[in-house]
């Protein structure tokens, strides 16, 4: 639908998001500024004379602390798998008694505001001298996810057709095998999806590292950037380029594989 | 909402499935079954109940740190939750979660429909300009936080001397009590609008086009056409992102404490900020209050939820 009569939608379509994205764009120029320039009154608008200073600054202090958050996603990634796979398959094809009830309890556990996790789990860690480990942060991450990864490997899982898995019954395949060679392979889409937003939220998660791993050598880049801003504050420069440093996962889903994240969006929040 | 998430839901389906006669070996497959969704239960025991019941726990005693670590708090009943609600922040920060849910919501929902329509028809690069649209959605809140708190800057903060170019005073956006709520709901609603955008625009796709010719035919204008069969018809879509817009609004935490700490002199609190302030955000954790509040949050939130999946069902069943 195409055509001159819409020219001018597309050109305001631009200016949207010119404005939109408009503090995006500050980020970057910031991040490029002299630290000599930063309180210049009115701010540069351009980076007419860019200085890479500030990466240098970040990538010298922040990169422990980007590869903490990489490990961390990860591993987050892999534990929300392992356990909302079987889960999923369970619910949508193996009728468990009280799947009704898992499913609400995972409508009503993603209400639960994370600063009353954070409270509940830095009790429980203190006890089990896990707090200011990366793994009692996959775990707290994780909580982030698991919700949705049941919920959304469900809805998928259930619109496999009964047949398929009727037919490797018949082959003689155990649940298991059918599990493994039929409903894995078939999901690769949904596991795509459910990864790149675990990993995104873990990425970005700020509340559990700020109160279960805030004493610790090892921080996620989260926390590094929050630390950066309490530090120094005339140094927004290399406050700013951490900033698009820790962006980058986000940039690359967005151009690499947006046609997940709307997936992801829109799962279950609109029926089909 | 902090760049509220997804909730993914019941679709409905598998109630059909429920129903259905059981399979010839019952036992055995109901054994399976079991098998594959037991890791799911023991972590949604140890890693949600478990939290859930020690928060309710903490607000039912007077933890002090050195109780916290030797265990020995003392049992005190309802008296955290008396306290929290005489306490004159308690007032406050009502007032300042219900403005700060509201307007946010309201903007980013109205905002999020202007665009949906917008894009709704297909036009040049609007594929690409779309996807733009995400970005805010997909940064790390601590990023968006603290390029919006340069941005709001008093001194050397972008929006300032913007405002000055048209004759405007300084504002003190992060510093006076009078606009740092102002401020975070501002910075809260662009976080908010790639949400609203990309679930109501889904919306839209599922309006069929055959009523915007038959309207288009009996000459109905734009405006028409948007109050006639848009609005209508995406009711049950508009609901579901309000819902889901207040739930998730209500819990934020990150994008206001890392702008305003819920400051000047609590301009900006929200109840729960003020929660994760008593517990984490002093030298001195005080964890039982913290809980008391936290729980308040939970029973609204909570009320939201049971609309939400009331109206799910509702639209669930065909």
């Amino acid at each position: 639908m195409t055509g001159p009569g819409t020219r001018w939608k597309t050109a305001l379509g631009i200016v949207l998001v010119g404005l939109m994205l408009f503090p995006v764009y500050w980020m970057v120029n910031v991040s490029l500024t002299k630290t000599s320039d930063m309180r210049a009154d009115p701010p540069h608008w351009f980076p007419w004379d860019p200085t890479f200073e500030g990466y240098t600054a970040a990538l010298g202090q922040q990169l422990p602390a980007l590869a903490t958050s990489l490990f961390i996603g990860l591993g987050t990634v892999a534990l929300t798998l392992a356990l909302s796979l079987p889960a999923g398959y369970s619910l949508a094809k193996l009728r468990p008694r009280g799947g009704r009830t898992i499913d609400f309890l995972l409508l009503v556990a993603q209400m639960i505001p994370a600063v009353v996790m954070a409270m509940g789990f830095y009790a429980i860690y203190l006890r089990l001298g896990m707090l200011n480990t990366v793994w009692g942060l996959i775990v707290a991450d994780s909580t982030l996810a698991v919700p949705f990864a049941v919920l959304l490997f469900r809805a998928f899982m259930a619109s496999i057709p009964r047949e398929l898995l009727a037919a490797a019954q018949i082959d003689g395949a155990s649940t298991w095998r059918t599990f493994r060679s039929i409903i894995l392979p078939l999901s690769r889409n949904s596991v795509i999806t459910v990864s790149l937003f675990t990993f995104l939220w873990a990425w970005s998660d700020f509340i559990f590292a700020s109160t279960l791993n805030r004493n610790s050598d090892v921080i996620p880049i989260t926390l590094g950037i929050y630390r950066y801003i309490g530090n120094n504050t005339t140094q927004w420069n290399s406050i700013m380029a951490t900033a698009v440093i820790a962006s980058i996962p986000a940039a690359f889903l967005l151009v690499l594989a947006q046609r997940y994240i709307s997936a992801g969006v829109t799962a279950g929040a609109v029926k089909d | 909402m902090a760049a509220p998430r997804t909730i993914a839901a019941l679709d409905g389906r598998p109630a059909a499935q429920h129903a259905r006669p059981a399979p010839r070996r019952r036992r055995s497959s109901q054994w399976t079954a079991l098998a594959f969704l037991a890791p799911l239960v023991v972590y949604l025991l140890l890693f949600y109940a478990y939290p859930l019941y020690r928060n309710i726990e903490l607000s039912l005693h007077d933890y002090t740190p050195r109780a916290f670590v030797r265990g020995d708090a003392e049992f005190t009943g309802p008296e955290n939750y008396l306290d929290v609600l005489s306490d004159d922040t308690f007032v406050r920060a009502l007032r300042n979660t219900a403005l700060f849910t509201l307007v946010s919501i309201a903007a980013q929902y109205a905002l999020g429909l202007a665009l949906a329509v917008f894009f709704h028809r297909g036009f040049r690069l609007s594929v690409v300009l779309r996807a733009m649209f995400l970005v805010p959605w997909l940064l790390p809140l601590i990023v968006s936080a603290s390029t919006w708190s340069w941005m709001l800057n008093s001194d050397n903060g972008i929006v300032n001397a913007a405002l000055e170019a048209f004759g405007v005073g300084q504002i003190n956006w992060l510093t006076s009590p009078d606009t740092s709520l102002i401020a975070v709901t501002i910075a809260n609603i662009w976080l908010g609008i790639p949400f609203n955008l990309v679930i109501l625009y889904a919306g839209l796709q599922n309006i069929p086009a055959e009523l915007y010719e038959a309207a288009g035919l009996d000459g109905a204008n734009a405006w028409q056409r948007f109050r006639r069969i848009t609005f209508p018809l995406l009711r049950p879509v508009s609901a579901i992102t309000l819902l889901l817009g207040l739930i998730y609004t209500l819990k934020v935490v990150d994008i206001i404490w890392i702008m305003t700490r819920g400051g000047p002199a609590d301009a900006s609190t929200t109840l729960a900020i003020w929660s994760y302030r008593e517990a984490f955000g002093t030298g001195q954790p005080d964890f039982s209050p913290a809980a008391a509040v936290g729980n308040l949050l939970i029973v609204i939130a909570f009320a939201a939820g049971l609309v939400h999946v009331h109206l799910r069902r509702e639209e669930g069943r065909p």
